[in-house]
Order: structure tokens, then sequence, then C-alpha cells
């Protein structure tokens, strides 16, 4: 099952790649079904994945090359689970968000065509590697797939992007491929700790229950940490994100920020968590400061922004400094919420990035002072726009607002003062959004934006089932909900930590 | 076995296992016929010979090598002692050979009006003169024998059990390399400096060699490696004598792997000589020069192994370090990729320090994985032209991804490659050179190297964008297919993906042979 989700579009993506030359319909078409193919069969699976079963599901596992003790191992835990879904659902909206983007590339200074199908397979290729990189159960497989991950995006950025494309494209793959090669390092240490205890290993479950050295458990936690980090990303690593993300094409933006960063979150709590318990509690002081200033820088630079894209990334930074604080608040709500948030995010920053792709589309300018009263011209943008905002800001009622408050409450029963602090980040998120929202949106409409058109039949089409699934999450979390706590009490299990004696306490939670 | 006892007038036959020499013999007695189809055959039958006796002579060297590995575990000494037949020298020998036969097809390569090697040295490119000496068929035959003679050395090299078979070798290989690195057909001068940079350099790191082989004979009374191990064992090995013998001996090796602090010579000629001659070198000498250093290191010196790992810790580290670091600033395809072998230099470093089995075998793999990569890359910038020869400088290689997607995208993967990314055959030979490191109790070495890894990653990724992500200059160099090299770049991409892929069987094999381990 796992296997056909990566060989399909996998295989999409090489069919794509062979079209022949002026078939440009055809690539995206042919995108379109893989994508929506992969789609179905995930939800399939999901419907399927027993949350009172063991822990993977759905597992396969084969040697790859054995010389190593490599496997090629996949399974799916609830947090993996909903992240594949996140990705699987995703990607054919964006292919339709993208439908034109290939050919007017760049957008705002108008370089020479490009390839579509290119466009297209780089697409499908990035989709086959980020359901394997969730679904890896594998560190060496996941190390592969994690690295190369890098280079669809990197392609993506550097011949579709903006002005800037291959300044963002390179920042990206250096940071991320030092990331890369420090876990490479780590992964090693690993592998030859574990034969050093008899028997060399790359198999997450056999890993788990190795028994390392406190020293070297540290070392190795900061190698895959410091990847993780960086991918997530967190202050002080997260410069490559705001450039990354401003001049990738839309739809690339997307992936980058709503999948590819919950890469290095769901690395935290899968990886860096659950093979060095004692590791992770001993830096958890770190990594929650990192966050919380994360949280709030993030949400300073976001509100200072003059380019609409490079705002959203800036409120993504913030936001994955919630994440990694509920990860390391070590409690069962804090990892719910945060993985939660994860999946939240993906869809409202993904709503939030493509509609102001559309609207940069029309205008050709990703300022926000080139905007002004689109509300008039064009309110079925702006009114989604809103939507996607509000949820941003975690606002009740939309799906953002039950992960942030299940962060919050999870990290101060344990640590009250970065709780207290990272409450700023929810002021903050409303001056950020709205301001811009207030900047663009509403006021006299600007000049250049009388003639905008509104939201096409196509870009509804994109857009309508991110917001039900907005307002749907928000209202009932809990079949998301559901799947995730049991992987992730399994992971509190294995750092033993129980939940602080309640002040407010979950039902069935771990006392 | 016994020893040659000179008594005077009585100097008894060598006793020779030809059966198991049978591959150098082979390639040796190759390059001889070679000769004589140089000195009997009508001019214009000549490259038509040389090319048939060349591709004869090794793969049938190669079919050997198999069927030598496949026979009874190949563990032995021949040649009264002074060649080891074994399993690693064997994958090594393998190695070698098909790597050579890769490059002979560049170095054959003739579709492109003429040989990339001058026939006369006073000829202008592309000028009448040149024009009629073509038609009265002055072309440089002498290529392929000289090839074959340095194959001969290489395959001898790795092989030597005593370290004057090593200097022979060394200067059998050595010496026709000299002369090929001086024969490029454009650009003659920047030729005619490499050859002279490399000849010089080159004798100068023969005598460290030969001084260290004589301070060593000083020390154990021998020049066999096994003697020189067993002297070591029986003293507590602290003698002057013995380590500076050891430090001279690995001047001489180490330049001929280009490791820091001896690489200065690497980039000039990689530049200079003819860029198929480039490929053997950047190939086929590196992987001799590897198995020449794992086999004294491992045979000769290993009871000394304490003494020696930290200054190959510190020559390994220096020698990443230079490669990536240097690499950065390189304006000129081939001196960036002469870098980049350097870099790849200290990797390997890193699975020698190993001293493992898993070091052994991780190398042996490294080796192959890196040669087939490296006659692909330089097989890819021989087809890449502009009105004066190759495009060598990098500007000229903008927006290549744009005109030439395919050769492009080659260039990129064998890149990628270099660069140590997953699914290629560089990021299995990097892992396996490093989990043997750390496994070796050498974790600040793979550290270097993984940052050195990142480093040369920039450059690597530099060169990517320029190709893919900038404009195409209006007279930017075209692409000149010729079926032999784009069979080597075919080659070269296939293996890539495949050891990178699906690595088990190559793995497998590096691991078994290494399994045999180094005969004494």
């Amino acid at each position: 099952m796992l296997t056909a989700l990566i060989a399909i579009p996998a295989i999409g993506a090489l069919l794509v790649a062979l079209l022949p030359k002026g078939k440009d319909a055809l690539a995206k078409r042919a995108a379109l079904v893989v994508t929506l193919i992969v789609a179905v069969l995930t939800v399939v699976m999901a419907l399927r994945f027993k949350a009172d079963g063991p822990r993977f599901q759905f597992t396969e596992k084969y040697w790859w090359i054995k010389q190593f003790g490599v496997h090629y191992a996949v399974g799916v835990d609830g947090v993996a689970l909903v992240l594949i879904v996140l990705s699987a659902i995703l990607v054919p909206l964006v292919v339709l968000a993208s439908w034109n983007d290939a050919e007017r590339s760049g957008g705002v200074d108008n370089p020479p065509k490009r390839s579509v199908k290119t466009y297209f397979a780089l697409l499908l290729s990035l989709e086959a590697m980020m359901i394997g990189v969730f679904a890896a159960t594998d560190i060496f497989l996941f190390y592969v797939f994690f690295e190369a991950m890098l280079f669809p995006v990197y392609f993506i950025i550097g011949s579709y992007g903006g002005p800037q494309r291959s300044y963002a494209a390179v920042k990206f793959l250096l940071y991320s491929l030092f990331g890369g090669l420090l876990m490479l390092a780590a992964v090693i240490g690993l592998y030859v700790v574990s034969a050093n205890a008899g028997h060399g290993t790359f198999l997450f479950d056999e890993l788990r229950n190795l028994h390392i050295a406190p020293t070297t458990a540290k070392w190795l936690f900061l190698g895959f940490f410091i990847a993780f980090a960086i991918k997530a990303p967190l202050v002080p690593f997260h410069t490559w994100l705001p450039d990354a993300a401003g001049q990738a094409p839309t739809g690339a933006a997307v992936l980058i920020v709503g999948v590819l960063d919950k890469v290095g979150t769901f690395g935290m709590l899968r990886f860096c968590l659950e093979l060095f318990p004692g590791a992770a509690k001993w830096f958890t002081p770190v990594v929650l400061t990192l966050s919380v200033v994360g949280i709030v820088y993030g949400a300073v630079l976001a509100i200072g922004q003059v380019d609409i894209k490079r705002l959203i990334a800036y409120t993504s930074i913030s936001h994955f400094g919630f994440i990694t604080l509920g990860i390391f608040a070590m409690t069962t709500q804090g990892q719910s919420g945060a993985t939660l948030y994860m999946v939240n995010h993906g869809f409202s920053t993904g709503a939030l990035f493509l509609l102001a792709g559309f609207m940069i589309t029309r205008r050709g300018s990703a300022r926000i002072d080139a905007y002004g009263g689109v509300q008039k011209v064009a309110p079925l943008l702006a009114g989604t726009f809103l939507v996607a905002g509000l949820s941003g800001l975690s606002l009740p009622g939309l799906s953002s607002f039950v992960s942030e408050f299940l962060v919050l409450v999870g990290t101060f029963t344990r640590y009250k003062v970065p709780a207290v602090i990272a409450t700023v980040g929810i002021i903050l998120a409303a001056v950020y959004i709205l301001w811009m929202y207030q900047r663009t949106m509403n006021g006299p409409t600007a000049e250049a934006v009388k003639g905008m058109s509104d939201l096409s039949k196509r870009e509804l089409i994109v857009i309508a089932p991110i917001i039900a699934i907005i307002v749907a999450l928000g209202f009932y979390p809990k079949p998301v909900l559901d799947v995730i706590n049991p992987s992730v009490k399994q992971t509190l299990v294995q750092v033993h930590q129980q939940d602080p004696k309640p002040t407010i306490a979950e039902k069935g939670s771990h006392q | 076995m016994t020893p040659v006892v000179l008594a005077a007038g009585d100097i008894p036959a060598p006793h020779l296992e030809y059966g198991r020499l049978a591959p150098i013999l082979i390639v040796l007695g190759a390059a001889s016929v070679g000769v004589l189809v140089e000195a009997l055959a009508p001019r214009a039958q000549r490259y038509g010979l040389q090319v048939l006796v060349s591709a004869v002579g090794l793969v049938a060297a190669f079919a050997w090598t198999i069927a030598l590995g496949l026979g009874d575990q190949p563990h032995h000494v021949a040649a009264m002692g002074a060649i080891g037949v074994d399993g690693p020298t064997l994958f090594i020998q393998g190695t070698i050979l098909v790597l050579a036969l890769m490059s002979m097809l560049l170095i054959a390569e003739r579709t492109h009006e003429a040989s990339p090697f001058t026939a006369q040295a006073s000829t202008v490119p592309g000028s009448p003169e040149e024009r009629e000496g073509l038609v009265a068929g002055l072309v440089q035959t002498e290529v392929f024998p000289l090839v074959l003679f340095a194959v001969g050395g290489m395959l001898i090299f790795p092989a030597s059990n005593d370290l004057l078979t090593m200097f022979v070798a060394l200067e059998v290989m050595s010496l026709p390399l000299y002369l090929l690195c001086g024969l490029a057909r454009r650009r003659r001068l920047l030729s005619q400096e490499a050859a002279v940079k490399y000849f010089l350099l080159g004798a100068f790191s023969s005598a460290f060699f030969l001084y260290g082989t004589a301070l060593l004979y000083g020390y154990a009374g021998s020049v066999r490696l096994s003697d020189i191990a067993a002297a070591i064992s029986k003293q507590s090995g602290t003698e002057p004598l013995l380590l500076a013998g050891v430090a001279l001996l690995s001047v001489g090796l180490l330049f001929k792997v280009g490791a820091a602090p001896f690489q200065a010579w690497k980039p000039d000629v990689y530049q200079g000589a003819p860029t198929a001659i480039t490929a053997l070198m950047a190939s086929c000498t590196v992987v001799a020069a590897v198995g020449a250093i794992l086999r004294v290191f491992y045979v000769g010196l290993e009871t000394l192994r304490w003494d020696w790992r930290p200054m190959m810790w510190a020559v390994a580290i220096l020698t990443m370090l230079t490669g990536a670091i240097v690499a950065i600033t390189q304006t000129d395809v081939k001196r960036m990729l002469a870098y980049s072998s350097i870099a790849h230099g200290g990797f390997l470093l890193t699975g020698v320090i190993a001293t493992n089995k898993a070091g052994l075998s991780g190398t042996l793999f490294y080796l192959a994985a890196y040669g087939f990569t490296t006659v692909g890359a330089f097989a890819v910038i021989t087809m890449v032209r502009d009105a004066g020869g190759e495009a060598g400088h990098l500007s000229r290689w903008a927006g290549l991804g744009k005109r030439q997607p395919l050769v492009a995208g080659t260039f990129a993967f064998f890149l990628l490659a270099f660069a140590g990314i997953p699914l290629t055959s560089g990021f299995t030979g990097k892992f396996a050179v490093f989990q043997a490191a750390v496994a070796g109790g050498a974790l600040p070495l793979v550290i270097v190297g993984v940052v050195s890894s990142a480093i040369a990653a920039f450059f690597y990724a530099r060169v990517i964008v320029l190709m893919f992500f900038s404009e195409p200059a209006a007279d930017g160099p075209s692409v000149v297919f010729s079926p032999t090299t784009a069979t080597a770049v075919a080659v070269g991409a296939f293996v890539t993906l495949v050891l990178g892929v699906i690595p088990g069987p190559a793995l497998h094999l590096a691991q078994s042979a290494a399994n045999q381990l180094f005969v004494r």
C-alpha cells in the first residue's frame, strides 16, 4: 500500500518527464490524475487505519542493502498517517493551482518560458519523496528520502521562481544539505552504536530499544536535531525559509512550508525524542527557549514585512515555534496539539499561500502596498483569504485554534513561563494577519487593482476543499486526534514522561 | 619462495606463475604489439589496428582477472614473492581495467575533425598545415601503446609485494602518463606545461619513494612488505630509520593520490592534459595509487598503525578541506574537478585510516564508484565544445541545461554523485568509508568529512545553477556527440545510478574481495 503510494507518483513523474515536447496540456492532466489517484488511495488507507491497532500499520520490510544492514521498511503510525494525508491532499490542489504557473514562471519579472512538463514531473517526484519520508521506518531510508527530496524543490525554485530564484535555491539547498550531512554523521554513529551492541541495524523499531551511552546520545541527538531544526525551521536556522518561500512559485511554496518543513518537526517527534529520550530531556530547556524566541521573533518580523509571501513565511516560523514547543513540552496534550498543528498549519498556511499566489499573479507584484481594497473587486478572493488568515491567527472555530490551545495547555502544565510568553504570539498573530488584510483588502480600491478579476472556477475548486477542512477540523478535530493520540502516548512512554498531575486533565491521559 | 642467492655465475631463473600474472602480462604484451604495429603497419591502418589491439588486450586481461577471481580463493604470491594475487588486488585490477577501457573510448574518439591528440608538436590546431598533415596520415597513434604501458604499470603498482617492484611499477605507470599529458592538440602550451610540471614533481616524488624504500631496507634488511612487517613487530618500532622511511615512502604514495600537501600538481595537470588522459589519470591512477597505499599500510606497516594513523589523520583532514575549499574559487571545469578529486582522495583516506575490513571493502567500493563517475564526467567535458576546442571556462557552461537538457542533466547527475547525494554511487561509497571510519574510532575525521562534503556541495550546486538557472550565452558552446564518448557517458551514468540504488551486489563483491585480505 505505502509502496504503491510512493511508486505511483514516482512512475508518474517519469512518464510525464518522458512526454514529447509540446504536450503540455497532457502533462498537466496526467499529473492531476496521478495525484488524484494517490489522494484517493491515501484516504482509503487512512480509513482502514485502526487507531487502537498496533502502532505501525501497513508495514512492509525487505532487505535493500544487506551489507549495510539497510532495509526498505515502511509503515505508518498515527502521526505519519495524518501527515501523509496532508501531503496527498495538498499535492493535487497544488497541481491544479499551478496549472498555468510554469508558463509564466517568475511572474514578476517575466523570465522566458520554462518547460511545463518538467515542472509537473518535479512536483510528482516531490510527492513520492514526501510520502516516502513520512512512511520510512528505516532510518537510512528516511535519510535517503530526506536528502533526495531537496532536489526537486531546488530545481523548482531555481527554474520557476521569482527574480531572486537562483540565490534562494542555492541558499535552500546549502542549508538543508548541511543539516542533512550532519544527520548523516549521526545516522552512521547510530548504526555503529547498534553494531557495537551486537546487531547493526537501521530499523527504527530495533533502534528504539537500543541503550546508548548518555554522552554519545547527546551528540547523536544534536546531529539529528540540527538537521530537523534547519528543516523546520527553528530560529536561528530559519533564514533560508523567507527566501525560499518568497521566491518559489506559489505551488512549491505551499509544499515547502506546508509539508516539507513538517518533516523537521516530524523528525523531532519521531526520532529525536524516541531514539534519544535522555538527551532530548537534557536539551529541552534549550529547545523550549528557541521555540519561544521563534514564536515571538517570527511574529514580530512578520509584522514588518512588505512582501506578502515573505510575511506568510515568517508567520510560519512563528507557528513552527508553537509546534516544537508542543513537542518538547512532553505532555500528551502538547504533542497531540503539535501534531494536529502540523496538519492544520499545512492547510491554513497552504490556503494563505495559494490565495496570495492567485492575487500576486493577477497584480504582478508581491508587495503589500501594491494592493488596497481588493475586497470590493474580488469578494471571493478576499473572503477566503480572510478565513485562511483567521485560521492562521487561531480564531476559535477554525482548525488552528484547537491545536494552538492544546499546545499551550500542554506546555503550561509543565513549563509555565514559556507557555505564557508563547501566548504573546497569538496576539501578534492577530496583528500581522489583520493588518495585512486591512492593507490589501480594505480601504479604497487601488488604481492597479481595479480590473482585478475574482477567483476563477479552477481556483475555487482548489480553495474550497481546504477551507472546508479548516472549518471541519475547527469544530470536530476528534477523528484526527484519535489517530494521533496513541502514537503520541507511545512516544511519551519511550521518553519516560508522564503528564504532570492535572491542573487540567484530559480523560485517558497518562497518569 | 627461496631467497635469490647471487652466487657467482649461477643466477637461477626465477619461477613465474604465468597463469596468475596473465592480466598484467597480457596488457604489457598488447602494449608491445602496439609498438610493433606502430613500427610495421602502414600509416592508414595504424589507427584501426591500435584500437583493436588495445581493446582486445584490455578485455582479455579483464576476462582473465575475473577468471582468477572466480577460481579458488585467490590468495597467493607470485613471481618469487614480488607480486601478490589476492582478493583486493584482483578487485582493484579489474576496476582499473574496466576504467581503462572506458577511458580508451575517449582516447579513440575520432569523429570530431581530428583526434584530441596532436600529431606534430609544431602544428597549429585547425591550420592548413595540420590539415595537410592529416591528409598525409600523420596521426598520433602512439598514444595507444603508451596508455597500455601505463595501465600495465597501474596493474602492478597495487599488486607489488615488495617496494622495489612497486617502484618499478610506479615508473612504468608514470613515464607514459608524463608524455601523454603533453600531447593535447589544442592549448599546446598549457599541455606542455602540465607535462613538465607533472614530470618534475613526479620525479621528486619517485625520489622520495625510493629514498624511503632505501631507509626501510636499512631498517628491515629487506624490501619485502611482509619482512618489513615482521621486523616491525619484532622490535618496538620507534627506530628513526623506520619512521623516516615510512614518512618518505608515504610522500611518494600520497603524491600519486594527490593528497594535500602534495596536491599542487593536480589542478595544473588535469587542466592541461588532453581530457581523455585526464579521465584516465583521475580514475585509473587514483585507483592504482590508493590500491598501493592500501597494500603498503595494511600489509607492510599494519603493526605500526598507531604510529602512522595520526599522520594520516592530518593528511586526510587537510586533503578534504583543501580540496573542498579551494574548489570554490575555480572557474575552469577541469580544475574544479581536479580539486574535487583531491577532496575525494581525502574521503578515500578516511577509509584507509579505518584499518578494518569494512574500511578495506568500503575503500574498494568507493574506488570503483568514483572511477566510473569520473570518467563519465570528463567524457561530458569533452563533448561540450566551442570554436577553441573544449569549453573549459565555467561561464561558457551557462544555460547549457536549456540548450542540451540531456547532456547537462547527466553532468548534473555526475556532480550530485560527487557531492554524495543519496541514490547515487557517490553516496553509497561515502557512506561505506565513513561508516568504517566511525567503527574504526575516527569519528572526528568523519565529521570533517561531512563538513567538507557540505562545502563541496556548494560548488557542485554552483555549476548546476549555472547550467540550469542562467540564461544561455548567445555564442555558447555546442555539444558534439560521438558514439564512443556517448557510450562512455552512458556507462558512467548507468553505473553511478545502479551503484546508488542497488549497490548490494557490488558491495558484496567488494566485501568478499576484502574478506580475503591482502596476501603477505
